[in-house]
Formats: structure tokens, sequence, C-alpha cells
């Protein structure tokens, strides 16, 4: 009965959230061709012959980046922009009337999104195996399934850690320029940029602790077919999600006690 | 056009810009860590390019730099004008809002572009700078008068480039309503400009010097202060820039005779 509920409400704001998405198709067709600089970054590499230095050679480097820019693609979060503005407008205090977490509504919306763009990253990687007809490939179906699982996992570590910045709301109103802050080594440690293996022996000796390896360069590394430590990269996901769910649970609660509405 | 008048309008926008900002004093420190951050990043990834290799597209890592330290200026540039009110742009269309703008005695474009400072962006300009000395002393680049104007107009030719391409995409909103991930793709593009233009192969190249003109933003002014450059490329520089404010000044009086205000 219960789940019966759970799931119906899931299933209507998941409906709601995608029609509202289809209206922007242009708006998330851009969306998808901004986040090509793993393929500028792929030049670089290539036309310099930079590989060889790091013994991966060009097709597994090509399908590296490609994977990179499909898990970028499906675990972009921006739920700290969309909650910061609900925040300033006071629009969080009717969604905190209802018997439902807001949070749920944010993530039905990254859901939805992330339907709407399927197809025009498919598209955007139909060309790359136009230009680059050499690294097709095609990744057995145990492989793709834990890609997607782990690319599910990627989303849901950044889903979390947006949202307890965001949550940092309740207190300083304008959280979005801590998440540019913390977009920073997320960017650069990610690896999206450039394969995690690349990275000099001082950075990589630290790297593996911390989440940033396992939201782009573990899931891209693990559809493209490049060497990497599947359960390890797996349960390290994993205990980042268990850290860091408490960690939300714990602020959302202090938060709500904390805020006051606009005129109240 | 009465300069007199624009200028102390500009010290108005000047005034109640920095007073409104000033009012989040921690957030502009939260800024200028993520500015510091984003600079030592790319340095990083920088130099995992060039550990195994000296030269990229014929640059070196010392030369390479140059290329860091003005896009990091034009960054500031970007992050203090044209970012806060370019997309503002957007806003005013999406509310209807433009109607008061349209309607005050003063050139709509002027006051559109002006409006609004943001200061956390001036600590990333000095950074830059910051760098731009560090990298002239390494690369022992004498300073004498033609070396200093060749530069300044380089310098400003990009600023004015940079300016339009953020005026062309931001004006089309008028057109599209929503435009904030079209200002995403030129982010990403914008991206580019962090490395030398020749690491790049052959078609990216004349992509990005004859569509979208990034090429002329960050690399000729690093072939000025390295005495590579040739004098017609400085001549091209300043044709492009001319040609492009131009027309974002004609595309601006194009696009608002298609505004329908809100209601209407």
């Amino acid at each position: 009965m219960i789940s019966n509920l759970i799931n119906r409400k899931i299933f209507t704001l998941l409906k709601v959230q995608y029609s509202n998405m289809l209206e922007y198709r242009v708006e998330i067709a851009l969306w998808a061709i901004s986040g090509i600089i793993p393929f500028f970054m792929l030049n670089i590499w290539t036309n310099n012959n930079l590989n060889e230095s790091i013994n991966i050679s060009d097709t597994l480097l090509s399908r590296y980046f490609l994977c990179a820019f499909f898990v970028r693609q499906f675990s972009v979060v921006w739920v700290v922009f969309s909650f910061e503005e609900d925040s300033l407008m006071g629009k969080v205090s009717p969604y905190l009337i209802q018997p439902l977490n807001p949070f749920f509504r944010y993530f039905a919306q990254h859901l939805a999104e992330q339907i709407t763009r399927f197809p025009f990253a498919l598209i955007i990687a139909f060309f790359f195996f136009i230009l680059n007809p050499e690294s097709i490939w095609i990744p057995n179906l145990g492989i793709l399934l834990l890609s997607i699982v782990s690319t599910f996992l990627s989303f849901l570590i950044q889903f979390l850690i947006q949202s307890i910045v965001a949550c940092l709301c309740f207190w300083t109103e304008k959280a979005s320029s801590i998440e540019r802050l913390l977009f920073i080594p997320t960017l650069f440690l990610s690896g999206l940029l450039a394969p995690v293996v690349s990275f000099p022996a001082y950075v990589k000796s630290w790297i593996y602790l911390t989440p940033f390896p396992y939201l782009i360069d573990f899931p891209a590394n693990l559809l493209s077919g490049n060497e990497t430590n599947i359960s390890g990269g797996l349960i390290m996901q994993i205990l980042w999600i268990f850290i860091l769910f408490p960690l939300f649970k714990k602020i959302w609660s202090e938060g709500t006690k904390k805020y006051t509405a606009m005129g109240s | 056009m009465n300069l007199r008048k624009y200028l102390k309008v500009y010290k108005k926008f000047l005034h109640t810009s920095l007073a409104s900002e000033l009012e989040y004093q921690t957030n502009i420190l939260v800024d200028l860590i993520t500015a510091i951050l984003s600079l030592v990043g790319s340095i990083f990834l920088l130099s995992i390019f060039f550990q195994n290799s000296g030269y990229i597209g014929g640059w070196k890592f010392e030369q390479a730099l140059i290329i860091q330290a003005i896009y990091t200026i034009l960054n500031g540039i970007t992050n203090t004008w044209f970012n806060p009110n370019l997309t503002e742009i957007v806003k005013h269309i999406r509310e209807g809002t433009l109607d008061f703008v349209l309607l005050k005695p003063i050139d709509s474009q002027f006051f559109i572009s002006l409006k609004k400072i943001n200061p956390s962006g001036f600590l990333e300009i000095m950074l830059g700078f910051l760098l731009l000395f560090f990298c002239i002393r390494i690369n022992q680049i004498n300073l004498n008068l033609s070396f200093l104007t060749l530069s300044s107009i380089t310098i400003s030719c990009s600023i004015c480039i940079l300016y339009s391409l953020w005026f062309f995409i931001s004006t089309s909103t008028i057109w599209f309503v929503k435009t904030w991930n079209a200002i995403e793709v030129l982010r990403s593009f914008l991206y580019i400009g962090r490395f030398p233009l020749s690491s790049f192969s052959f078609s990216l190249r004349i992509f990005f010097s004859v569509f979208i003109p990034i090429a002329f933003i960050t690399t000729i002014p690093s072939e000025v202060f390295l005495g590579l450059t040739v004098f017609w490329k400085i001549l091209l520089e300043i044709i492009v820039a001319t040609l492009f404010l131009i027309n974002s000044r004609k595309f601006w009086l194009f696009a608002i005779k298609f505004y329908s205000s809100a209601s209407s």
C-alpha cells in the first residue's frame, strides 16, 4: 500500500517533469552540445601524440573521452541553482507543507531531463563515430549494465553533494558560489579533461580516496574497456553514498528548522 | 551622444551595483578562492600535457603560460561585466521588463551592457596580470613602447570580440526566449582559448578562426608577447574586432524591432 503510493507519486512527478522538459527541447539540445569539452581535449591529446607516454592507444583514448562525454551527460546536476532560486523567491514554503520531500521533485526533474537528453547525446556520438570510424566498439551486455549502474551512482553522489550545498541556502542565501567552488576540483580531478591514469604520481597517491575519480573516470574507463578495478570502484561509489546520505538528512532537518519563509 | 552624461550615468551604475554586491562579502571571498583554484587547475592540466613532451603545437610550457594569463584576464573581464549584464537580457525578455529599459532616455545597448558589475571578477583580472608579469620575467620579454601599444591594441580587440560574441548570443533571446544554455555552449567553446591554437587539428583550427574567432582572442595577443606575430595577423584582428562591434550594434537595433513585450 505505502510502496504503491510512493510509486504513484514518483511516476506522476516523472511524467510532469518529462512533459515540462519536452517543452524546452532546443535548450536541452544546446546543453548537450555544451558538454563537448572532452572532445576538444581528445583533439589535443592525439594531435600532439601525448598518449604515447601513458601507454593508451589512440582508439582506446578516443573511446575513453567519448565515454567521459556520455557519463558527464548523464550525471549533470544543477539542483543547487534551482533550490537557490526557489528559496530566494519563497517558493520553498508551499513545497515544505506537502507530504513529500521537495528534493524528490528536483530528483525527478533531473531524471526527466536525462531522458530528454538521451537522443541528443546519441546524435553527438553518431557524429563522433563518423569522424572517428576506427573507434567504434560494442561493449558486452554485462559491462554495459555495470557502467549504467556506475554512471547512476556517480549521478547520485553529485546529487547528494549538491543537495548538501543547496541546504546551505537556509543559512547563507547564495549557496551557488560554493557550488561553483566545488565544481573546480570536480572539473580537473574527475577525469573529464584528462584520464586520471595520466596524472602525476603525487596526485595519484591520494586522489583515489576522494570521490572525484569515481564521478567520471571510473564509469568511463569501465564502459570504454580501459583497465580499471571494477569491484573496488563500485564499492567506493556506494561507500561515498553511504557517507553523504546521512549528512544530507542531518543538514536538511537542521535547515528546515532554521528556515524562515518570506513574510513570516 | 553626450559623453559627459553617459559618464555620469555610468558612475551611478557603478555605485549602485557595487553597493548591492558588497552586501555578500563572504561570496566575494568564495569567488576569490574559486578563481585561484581554477587557475591552479588549468596550470595542473597544462603540466600534465607537458610532463612527457617539451612542446605542444610548437609552444613551450613557459610560453603556454602566457595564454593562461591572458585567458584569466579575459575571463575576469567576462565575469565582471559581460556575465552579470548580458545574462540579465534573458531575464528582461522573459519577464517583459525590457520595456522599462527601452523607455529610458538613454541608449538601450549602453544600459543593458554596463548596468551591473561583479567586483569578484577584479580579483581574477589581478590574478591574470600577476601571472602575466611572472611570464614576462621568465620569458625575458623586453618591455618597450611599441610592444606595449601592440599588446594593448590586441587585448582590447580581444575584449571587443568577446563582448560581441556574448552580446549576439544573449540578444538572440528575443526570438528564442530561453537561451541560458546557448551561453553555456559559448562558455565551453571559449574553453579552447586556454590552449595554443596550433595544438589542435587543422579542421578545429579552421572552425575556431573562421566561424567562432576564439583563435583571435588569446593566441594572437600571446604571440605579440612572444614577438612571434606577423603584422597581417594584428591587422586582421583589428578588422575582425571592428566588424564584430559594428555588427553587434546593428544586430541589437534589428532585434529590438522584433521585441513584443510580455502582454502584447
